[in-house]
């Protein structure tokens, strides 16, 4: 509250504010306990002294100390040139602090305002980064020092403004309209995480009754296996009161996740989204599910996937921008989790995607298909065209194929599919499960700590 | 049959794979639909309903009846049939074959792809379908195929009975131009007009003005307020010629028109007549049916407020007239126009059971799909003239699928992820529909979603009614016209009876409004409004008390417990805002705004879709649409969305600090309003467009509608041809200012 910076170069002795560029302290959300700063734009532009990297770096501590989260609320111009290599320190102790406290206590940041220079690496670091729009920027450098070194003119909105990153970097997880709107979200999403690791995912009262019917998931998938369909719907009629909140829901739109409640139970959902690029799999996608994934594992909220998946896409931009590296962090992001994981296959599961999606092969506890679920190799088409290369006569061959693959039964007997269960059932049995599995224990081998292909 | 190859290759839940394996051999087990069938309604009601029902049990019926028609119409007539112990076969195209009516047939049998010109109008398919079902006889419920002669025919020659009038009756009747003149012989008053068919937009232009503006232009062909339009000028005569003939040649194959005078200050007032074989024809009174969206009904009711016994005996004795001079033998409407002194002019007369038969039904007693088929079998009518009166009242609001807010409706469609019927309300309710939860409104057919029916012991009955049953009639996942539906029961001219069919123009000179009724922002205090805060800082309160209630957090000793007593602000959309304190004991929230106590019983949770507490002693509904976690509340109120902010004191202090934003400019572009195939695209880039002028004609839910441009530009792309597929809100044309 009254620390003060200590620089006396450049005459900044003579300007001092009690508390300098950071708000630091801690509350109560809904109850329960919070850690928070603020970074203040009004004094010295929100600059990073080596005080204000105390300050911070004091609730972080304390907040590992018991157990609880960290928001940070960013409005940083970044280091107080002022004082040198002091402010760099500052952000190194934050940075050693963020990536101690990761996985351990949940740290969210909202950027609200221009962060440059060092001030983006804190967020980067923590769980999730939101941002508000047209009032926040995120970038290393600067529009003028982009046009002095590369000579490309740039706005900042275009630079690292909200759309930026929350369409096409993927650096932020979510944007909203005004800071009040930030701030009441970032509440309500709170209400989703667990304290720490070592407690489990919060349950609230849930009045939506656990084990309704659901019948318009009867009708969700089209008559046409090649037809789209938004599995947001599937999601929102599953789980409790249509709740669910959707992280990253402008980037690498053919992968859904986000958290939502069954039965007042936090669970993570990850869907494939047919409605976007056939719902694939691709470098964005399995970037953004991996990260969430494993997000999920460290806090022990149980895993809930639905699979409509066509494949990883192909082609050369994919190859060249190494498809295999990024999708085996999806991959190794299932195989390594330990909490309750259960999956659906609403529709296609096809190809090496197949196994990624929390498929049986990967630990998944309970795994069930639709009626209309295909497992196989690949399509229809595809495979007959390699099976049969050279008949003549493909369209029988092909209905041939269907026949045998185009339904769930050809995993359900081999067992990689529990049962195939009724859509209207869907969320009953989901439940049901949810609460069998609070009980799951499993570990994995004891290491420093794995190597995901980053 | 080869469509069923396809189904079978489409992904199908269980349910749905049994259901299309039985399809492909609908022969080899009639009766095992029964089984599957699903209905929950016990059939005991039917005898409840149509009380009036006089036959003998042991006279001969058909054994099987195919249905050549979909949705409610098609579960109306199985309905019949079932309970008549008669066996039913459904017809459905690709896209319907988990509909409800296929489920609740005995049988079904796929007859093509979505489309209905490939499907429920392919005559073939459906006599196919007859033949190998082993039907003797085919209702075509309304629209399709049931005014169509060539269908009667070719289900004689293959000796299946049409439940409908003959083939002449219809041929008579069925054309406008024809129709007229049989009724001027038969001494059934008409509007004057022009006697014959137009060809040309001059010609129209001629005709109009030697009839004298305003005058009706319509297809000869057509039916249902497809391919007709009004006119006031010679440029609207010309632009009405010329859309009214594409849309009657798309719809109905039949691009012949014609004109008539146009009666101002018109009600719409119809007949309902039953004949048969035998030369026996009477009258079940008359329906009203004056509220009409571009000719298009939306309310009925029966009887009309308007009619004395002395003109409704005239209307029906010519209504019977005119039956009996085409020796016509089924049940059929005849449509009059009547004006305020009761002068009454011969309209049209509909061969087929209308969409609105259910009020007279529920009027009568009389089971109207029962008669057709006795009739149809050669039975004379049981009942006569005076065995048919008047019980009760009885009310009609056709639930669509549409916009009410775009031109009192715009066609809409979706996924009814959500669908309850009010009909647990009161017994006094009837829903007749052909849709269940997870059903979809597709552009292929009607977007009618349900006609919801109350009777009551008089109108001011039937009416408060369908209030309540409106309120509690849960939609979700398609936009539909509740909205109006709900304001206009409860508006005053209505109310009064005073209706005619320019109602729905002169009550809402500018559209219909989001909370016409409720006027918030002229009305500030008005209790509405005021119930609607309470309630909003009710809800939001409890989504408080919910979101601090961990069950399993121990470690860390929380406290969650609320103030007792809260404020709030609470911004209605469209009004200034109140501060709503609240404080919660035994069961009751004690809401203070200003100086109004209300009391607000908590006998709801959010998770209940419509929620009914006790505001101050009254019963009120409102239907929790969404709530954001930025304090937006959404609730259905009176039919109309109201979008709720509700935010603490805090958030709503620094609220004002923060910056509107931009809403970005829609009149630079011309965007699609609904779902639809560009029919024409009337500009190009370069051109120049003037306020007001078309740009292009989007064809939904086989209505035409012309597009128009919202200021003078010139155009500087186009983004979409003929014949394109667009979604609603893409983005036709691009304008561009003038420099």
């Amino acid at each position: 509250m009254y620390m003060e910076h200590y620089c006396v170069d450049f005459g900044m002795e003579k300007t001092k504010f009690p508390g300098d560029s950071v708000i630091t302290g801690r509350g109560l959300i809904h109850g329960r306990p919070v850690f928070v700063f603020s970074q203040d734009f009004t004094v010295f532009g929100g600059s990073l002294s080596g005080v204000h990297a105390k300050k911070i770096c004091k609730i972080m501590d304390q907040a590992m100390l018991v157990g609880a989260p960290v928001i940070g609320l960013n409005d940083s111009g970044g280091a107080r040139i002022q004082e040198g290599v002091e402010s760099l320190a500052g952000y190194a102790d934050i940075f050693q602090r963020n990536v101690m406290s990761s996985g351990v206590i949940p740290q969210i940041s909202m950027v609200m305002g221009p962060c440059a220079g060092g001030a983006v690496y804190s967020p980067a670091l923590t769980d999730f980064t939101f941002m508000v729009k047209d009032t926040s920027y995120l970038f290393i450098t600067g529009p003028d020092v982009v046009k002095a070194v590369s000579n490309e003119d740039v706005t900042f909105e275009e630079l690292g403004g909200s759309k930026t990153h929350t369409v096409t970097s993927g650096v932020a997880h979510g944007a909203f309209d005004n800071d009040v709107e930030a701030l009441m979200t970032l509440r309500h999403m709170y209400g989703y995480l667990p304290l720490s690791n070592q407690d489990e995912s919060p349950i609230i009262k849930c009045e939506d009754p656990w084990d309704r019917d659901v019948p318009s998931l009867q009708t969700v998938i089209p008559l046409e296996t090649t037809a789209a369909y938004d599995m947001l719907d599937v999601i929102k009629e599953t789980v409790d009161n249509r709740d669910f909140f959707q992280i990253m829901p402008d980037h690498a739109k053919n992968i859904v996740v986000g958290f939502a409640r069954m039965n007042g139970r936090t669970v993570g959902v990850v869907g494939n989204q047919p409605k976007e690029a056939a719902g694939c799999l691709d470098i964005n996608s399995s970037t953004k599910g991996a990260r969430f994934v494993r997000f999920c594992d460290a806090f022990n909220i149980p895993l809930i996937t639905f699979v409509d998946v066509p494949g990883f896409l192909p082609g050369t931009a994919q190859e060249h921008g190494g498809i295999i590296r990024h999708g085996a962090k999806l991959l190794y992001a299932y195989a390594e989790a330990t909490v309750p994981k259960l999956t659906i296959i609403t529709r296609k599961g096809y190809g090496g995607a197949y196994d990624v999606m929390s498929s049986k092969h990967l630990r998944g506890d309970i795994n069930y298909a639709w009626p209309t679920a295909e497992v196989a190799v690949m399509g229809a088409k595809g495979a007959v065209s390699i099976i049969f290369r050279g008949d003549s006569n493909l369209e029988t061959s092909e209905e041939e194929y269907i026949d045998k693959f185009a339904n769930p039964f050809p995993a359900a007997v081999r067992g990689y599919v529990d049962d195939i269960i009724e859509p209207r059932t869907t969320r009953r049995k989901l439940c049901e499960d949810l609460e069998l599995l609070a009980g799951k224990k499993q570990t994995n081998p004891k290491k420093k700590h794995g190597n995901i292909p980053l | 049959m080869k469509f069923n190859m396809n189904l079978r290759l489409k992904g199908l839940t269980v349910e749905r794979l049994t259901l299309c394996l039985q399809n492909r051999q609908p022969q080899v087990s009639p009766g095992h639909g029964v089984r599957l069938l699903s209905t929950s309604k016990s059939l005991s009601f039917m005898e409840k309903r149509y009380w009036n029902t006089v036959f003998s049990q042991s006279e001969p019926k058909f054994s099987k009846v195919l249905i050549a028609n979909r949705g409610e119409i098609a579960c109306r007539v199985i309905e019949t049939c079932r309970h008549l112990g008669i066996k039913s076969v459904a017809v459905y195209s690709e896209v319907d074959c988990f509909a409800p009516h296929v489920r609740l047939a005995d049988e079904a049998v796929c007859i093509g792809p979505a489309p209905s010109s490939q499907s429920y109008l392919v005559m073939e398919n459906i006599v196919e379908a007859a033949k190998n079902t082993g039907a003797d006889a085919v209702h075509p419920g309304y629209g399709f195929l049931s005014e169509n002669m060539d269908f009667a025919a070719k289900l004689t020659e293959n000796n299946i009975v049409f439940v409908g009038p003959n083939s002449r009756a219809i041929h008579m009747l069925g054309d406008k131009i024809e129709s007229k003149r049989i009724a001027k012989e038969a001494n059934v008053s008409i509007v004057p007009g022009f006697d014959g068919e137009v060809q040309t937009d001059d010609d129209a232009v001629r005709i109009a003005n030697e009839i004298g503006y305003p005058v009706m232009i319509k297809a000869s062909a057509g039916g249902g307020g497809k391919g007709m339009r009004i006119a006031w000028n010679d440029d609207e005569t010309r632009q009405g010629f010329r859309l009214s003939k594409n849309e009657a040649k798309s719809s109905f194959g039949d691009d012949r028109m014609l004109i008539e005078k146009y009666i101002d200050k018109p009600r719409h007032i119809e007949f309902q007549v039953m004949c048969d074989q035998h030369g026996n024809a009477i009258y079940l009174n008359e329906r009203e049916c004056s509220i009409q969206r571009r000719n298009q009904k939306v309310i009925e009711e029966a009887p009309s407020t308007f009619l004395d016994p002395e003109t409704r005996a005239a209307m029906g004795t010519q209504a019977t007239d005119l039956a009996r001079a085409v020796g016509y033998d089924s049940a059929g409407t005849v449509e009059f126009l009547i004006d305020s002194e009761r002068n009454f002019y011969f309209l049209e007369m509909n061969t087929r059971l209308q969409v609105e038969h259910p009020i007279t039904e529920m009027i009568t007693g009389v089971d109207l799909v029962h008669q057709m088929l006795r009739v149809a079998k050669g039975h004379p009518l049981t009942h006569t003239q005076q065995d048919i009166g008047i019980t009760g009242w009885a009310v009609e609001c056709r639930v669509y699928a549409e916009d009410p807010f775009k031109g009192f409706g715009l066609p809409s469609v979706g996924r009814l992820n959500k669908y309850k019927e009010p009909t647990h309300v009161s017994d006094k309710i009837r829903c007749d529909s052909g849709v269940e939860e997870g059903s979809e409104i597709s552009v292929y057919y009607d977007s009618m979603i349900c006609k919801l029916i109350t009777h009551g012991h008089d109108r001011q009955d039937a009416l408060d009614t369908m209030s309540d049953a409106l309120d509690q009639y849960e939609i979700r996942g398609v936009t539909h016209n509740i909205p109006l539906l709900r304001d206009i029961v409860q508006e005053e001219r209505f109310k009064a009876g005073d209706t005619t069919t320019n109602y729905l123009a002169e009550v809402y000179p500018e559209g219909f409004k989001v909370g016409h009724y409720l006027m918030l922002s002229k009305q500030l205090n008005s209790s509405e409004a005021m119930q609607l805060a309470a309630m909003a800082a009710c809800v939001r309160y409890k989504q408080d008390v919910r979101s601090s209630s961990f069950l399993n957090n121990t470690r860390i000793k929380t406290s969650a417990s609320l103030p007792s007593k809260q404020t709030f602000r609470v911004d209605i959309e469209g009004s200034d805002g109140f501060d709503v304190s609240l404080s919660s004991e035994n069961d009751n929230f004690q809401v203070t705004i200003g100086e109004e106590h209300l009391k607000v019983t908590d006998n709801f949770n959010l998770s209940q879709s419509v929620l009914s507490p006790q505001i101050s002693g009254d019963t009120t509904h409102f239907q929790l649409l969404d709530s954001s976690p930025t304090g937006h509340i959404k609730f259905r109120y009176f039919g109309t969305v109201f979008d709720v902010s509700v935010l603490t004191q805090d958030f709503a202090a620094m609220s004002q600090y923060m910056k509107e934003k931009v809403v970005p400019d829609f009149s630079g572009v011309v965007v699609a309003p609904m779902p639809g195939i560009v029919k024409s695209v009337a500009v190009s880039v370069g051109d120049m467009v003037s306020e007001g002028s078309e740009v292009c004609v989007l064809e939904a839910m086989k209505m035409q509608n012309s597009l128009t441009a919202s200021k003078t530009a010139k155009v500087k792309k186009v983004n979409f041809k003929a014949g394109d597929t667009v979604g609603e809100s893409d983005v036709i044309v691009e304008l561009e200012d003038l420099s």
